[in-house]
């Protein structure tokens, strides 16, 4: 097994002897008869760290690799690039290693590092509270949905078709614990139905949870869809891609109470869905109703400035049953690389990657809703995703360099979640994603088309361009 | 060692807290981005109304600023890579560096989430051997990795035991839990609609059977513990408090924080539990990283697994050519707890932990934990630790244990507060404190196996010597910490009076 523990035989005798005992096993009494597993655990001794770390390289080898044709899934998780100064400073053991920081005076480097957090979640949302950090986006949509219910005292949840499937279906399994009705309110156009929500919005209703961009990439008019909810006297929460917020209205001053939002985009991998983090802001008066950690400023005895966990009161470990939340991880290590990621990026940088973004993906959706066999599924303005609707072929059968027996092509099947919209899927952009990996694109998707249409002579022969990732790789 | 006295600032206290927002000058950056090419204006793009006005103030600094701010900041916390940590109930044991190192290799790091399962067969596989190993290690046949955290893997397990009485007709309203419980406990319970309704702890640590007898009844959905509990002690009476609740048709939960005691040597579901959450991020070795990221998977009996969240890692096809797929069809699933399939980044280096130790390794771990707890309990017992500092339930422990402030504020008027600082200038990291609130000025120590004899050995002595000291002039520990970045914080200001961000723009 790994040397991971230094105890010698010479150790273990010479404790042994203090405690009077003959052996561990004596220490080990205190499990009734019984109760002792009499057996070895079914599983493999240990393998020395060489095998250890071929087994998991052979695991990682047996997946697709990430690189080997251009992606452009997103659906909430992208594939942005990450800078090496992120990894230099998480991987650094005194960031990596501590615990919450619930002694201040030897965690003021985490605890700052969380004030500026909260500093830069609350620029880019154009709220004034931000917490330090909750698990992941969708589950976020329920801490928001939880605050809601208990600040307004009512019993609905409304919230648009819009939102992540996956949030909407957590909210619906919290709903059960939460004792609270969530209902949905449909799309037309790609946008969020504003007569239908309106209709839906009545005196029990405490939220309305919208996103922006929403799933199908589009934006909506916050500030209109709000107008409704706050004369009914609910709360309006909103889900935010941090990526974008560089050049859109942020969610404060569209009238929003709450932001959220899945951090993964700011200098955190994609892991194949985690760890990753989600922010959440709010209005000054929803501050004692915040869930999970919170740094605020303060003095040391002499004086000094220093940081510490703040309004700890709201929290489970005092409050109990009666804590605002039951999260008590901030995921500070993710939160840590959002914060450098975005002090790199900088007041231009993220004005700038936002425009990137949308030049680019307008351009790409301009271009392949023009292919003959695909159309937009909505014309809603967009900023790095957008929906597609194939006419002619089925999402499944969208291959790589359009050649039938080779790889789906790495867009997301809105069938996944949508049943109306089983024909089709998402485009997802990243500053990554160069004008050639775009030709890529479109040449896969009109030579899949083309050869499912039969066409004689056409696909076949075609030269599809070599993606610049493969460039790049030869 | 530094003494008290006059405050003379270290290196470190003289970088005072400017933030980087405070180091921003106009006109700096790091980022290069990509030549977007140019293109239209933003406005011809999206309608204006729904762009932004005025730049977010985010700050303005070169990429050595940002390294250099980093670094100065990362010197003022205090980690488990430099020194003990002897957080009860938190299992600070040593994080491999392999297990960074595998999962950043870019076939596990660079995974979509949203792949098609065809091209994630090594990841999936990943997580059915863990799930695989993790069932073995709680005696529980089924898992679900999905939770985020302990706390998740809490409303989990509750919003399954909801589930589980619903399919039954039935629709009890209260959780019980112990006085000594995590506070998450009654947290989550309150979240998953129930009432929490404590049962008091006997005269021996254990759950008090006759407390436990009077509020069984119809309406209990089901009982949390954690064994060892959060005294560190085995509760011997386990086989009777299971039979107990299951008798009331009670499902029983088990708050896996305290695992690391106990694997290869006794398991949950032997135990009579029905459900376990495991901590990846304490006993299966995932740095914590200053208060995240975390997993808390859950491990089920036969009964509970229909409702197991979705969706599921299931395998089929041959034993020689397996296939793997993510199932989202189980109708009686509770649903979806997170996005996507979970933590995978942690599941890599639990899994690396898994096969690094091995079933023997993970038994090993566990008989050390116990023992590193017991010297060092009988260490404390001696001298002016047992003076101050008694244990609060004197029997053989597991790998952890809790003594009393009582007497060292009774006697010198120091606050269990007051030690857990002035251990700061000795170096170390101080246990908890004030938890379990059972106990009056509660010590919660746990020295975890990855910790030497010597480290054990400096660590009691450390205590001796702070209270010898106390003992002389118990206001040296009262205004502790001195050598630490800052000294005592205002934490009652920080919450009066809150400031949350730095100021800055227009919001300056």
């Amino acid at each position: 097994m790994a040397g991971y523990t230094p105890l010698t035989d010479g150790d273990r005798q010479r404790m042994l002897e203090l405690l009077g005992l003959g052996s561990e096993e004596e220490l080990l009494e205190t499990i009734p008869d019984g109760l002792r597993l009499d057996r070895p655990l079914a599983m493999d001794d240990g393998l020395p760290e060489a095998e250890v770390f071929e087994r998991l390289a052979a695991l990682a080898g047996a997946n697709r690799p990430p690189d080997s044709e251009p992606s452009f899934l997103g659906a909430g998780m992208y594939d942005h690039y990450v800078p090496a100064i992120v990894d230099a400073i998480t991987s650094r053991s005194e960031f990596l290693t501590p615990y919450t920081p619930y002694q201040p005076e030897v965690s003021q480097g985490g605890l700052q590092a969380m004030f500026e957090f909260q500093t830069a979640m609350s620029e880019l949302t154009g709220l004034p509270v931000s917490n330090a950090g909750l698990y992941e986006g969708p589950s976020a949509a329920a801490a928001a949905a939880y605050l809601a219910l208990g600040a307004t005292g009512r019993s609905r949840v409304l919230v648009s078709r819009g939102l992540h499937p996956h949030a909407r279906e957590v909210l619906r399994t919290h709903a059960a614990g939460f004792g609270c009705e969530v209902v949905e309110v449909g799309l037309e156009d790609g946008q969020t139905d504003r007569a239908a929500l309106e209709e839906a919005i009545d005196g029990e209703t405490a939220v309305v949870i919208l996103q922006s961009p929403n799933f199908l990439g589009s934006i909506e008019d916050v500030e209109a869809l709000s107008t409704r909810a706050r004369e009914a006297g609910a709360l309006v929460a909103v889900s935010v891609d941090p990526m974008t917020l560089g050049i859109l209205k942020p969610p404060g001053e569209c009238g929003a109470d709450i932001a959220f939002g899945e951090g993964q985009p700011l200098g955190n991998r994609l892991d194949f869905g985690g760890p990753s983090f989600a922010f959440f802001c709010a209005k000054e008066e929803h501050l004692r109703r915040m869930p999970g950690r919170i740094a605020g400023e303060t003095e040391d005895a002499d004086g000094r400035r220093g940081f510490v966990l703040a309004l700890q009161t709201r929290e489970q470990h005092i409050r109990r049953e009666k804590a605002t939340s039951n999260i008590c991880t901030s995921q500070a290590l993710n939160a840590l690389a959002a914060t450098i990621h975005l002090s790199w990026l900088g007041r231009s940088g993220i004005v700038e990657l936002g425009t990137l973004l949308a030049r680019r993906t307008a351009a790409a959706r301009e271009r392949i809703s023009a292919l003959p066999g695909f159309e937009s599924l909505h014309d809603a303005p967009v900023v790095r995703e957008f929906a597609v609707r194939s006419i002619e072929v089925p999402v499944a059968d969208l291959r790589a360099g359009g050649d039938p027996s080779g790889p789906r092509l790495r867009v997301y099947p809105l069938g996944r979640d949508y049943p109306e919209y089983e024909d089709s899927f998402l485009v997802a952009l990243t500053e990554k994603r160069t004008p050639a990996d775009v030709d890529w694109l479109v040449s896969s998707l009109e030579a899949s088309a083309e050869r499912a249409k039969g066409s004689e002579g056409g696909a076949g022969s075609r030269a599809i361009p070599e993606p610049a990732i493969l460039r790049r790789a030869s | 060692m530094n003494g008290p006295g006059p405050a003379t600032e270290t290196p470190q206290q003289a970088d005072r807290a400017k933030t980087i927002y405070e180091k921003s000058v106009p006109g700096r950056r790091a980022a290069q981005l990509p030549e977007d090419g140019g293109g239209p204006a933003l406005d011809e793009l999206i309608p204006s109304k729904l762009l932004r006005e005025e730049p977010p103030g985010l700050p303005e600094v070169s990429e050595p600023e940002i390294v250099r701010h980093y670094n100065r900041l990362s010197r003022r916390n205090y980690d488990l890579d430099t020194g003990l940590y002897p957080l009860g109930s938190c299992t600070m044991k040593y994080n491999p560096r392999l297990n960074e190192r595998v999962a950043a290799l870019p076939g596990h790091a660079g995974l979509h989430p949203a792949s098609d399962d065809g091209e994630v067969q090594g990841a999936l596989e990943l997580m059915y051997l863990l799930e695989g190993a993790l069932a073995e290690v709680c005696g529980l046949p089924h898992v679900s990795l999905q939770p985020s955290a302990g706390s998740q893997g809490e409303l989990a397990g509750l919003l399954l035991t909801r589930a589980y009485h619903d399919d039954r007709g039935r629709s009890p309203g209260k959780v019980l839990t112990p006085d000594t419980a995590h506070g998450t406990n009654p947290a989550s319970v309150a979240m998953a609609g129930y009432e929490a309704v404590k049962v008091a702890t006997d005269p021996n640590g254990g759950v008090d059977l006759d407390d436990l007898k009077a509020k069984l009844d119809d309406d209990v959905a089901c009982l949390m513990l954690t064994n060892p509990n959060t005294l560190g002690l085995f509760d011997e009476n386990i086989a009777e408090i299971a039979s107990l609740v299951h008798e009331v048709d009670g499902l029983l939960y088990y708050d896996g924080a305290n695992l690391n005691a106990i694997m290869g040597l006794a398991r949950p579901g032997d135990m009579g539990f029905d459900i376990v959450h495991v901590n990846l991020h304490k006993s299966f070795s995932q740095p914590h990283g200053g208060g995240g990221p975390g997993s808390g998977p859950i491990a089920v009996s036969e009964a509970v697994e229909p409702f197991l969240p979705v969706p599921r890692v299931v395998r089929s096809g041959s034993e020689q050519d397996p296939v793997f797929e993510l199932d989202h069809d189980r109708p009686l699933s509770i649903g979806r707890l997170r996005g996507f399939q979970g933590n995978f980044g942690v599941f890599v280096r639990s899994y690396a932990y898994i096969l690094s130790l091995g079933g023997d390794g993970l038994k090993e771990a566990s008989t050390r934990a116990v023992l590193n707890a017991n010297y060092l309990k009988r260490r404390l017992a001696d001298g002016r630790a047992g003076k101050y500092l008694p244990i609060g339930f004197d029997r053989p422990c597991m790998h952890e244990f809790v003594l009393s402030g009582a007497p060292l504020k009774k006697e010198l008027g120091l606050k269990t507060l007051d030690l857990a600082k002035r251990l700061l200038d000795h170096g170390f990291h101080p246990p908890t404190v004030y938890f379990p609130q059972l106990v009056d000025e509660a010590v919660m120590i746990e020295p975890v196996e990855t910790e030497s004899v010597e480290t054990l050995d400096a660590f009691a002595d450390a205590i001796e010597e702070i209270l010898e000291e106390a003992e002389r002039d118990p206001s040296i520990a009262a205004d502790a910490p001195y050598t630490t970045p800052v000294r005592r914080l205002d934490e009652v200001r920080a919450t009066r009076e809150p400031v949350l961000r730095q100021p800055v723009g227009s919001s300056a």
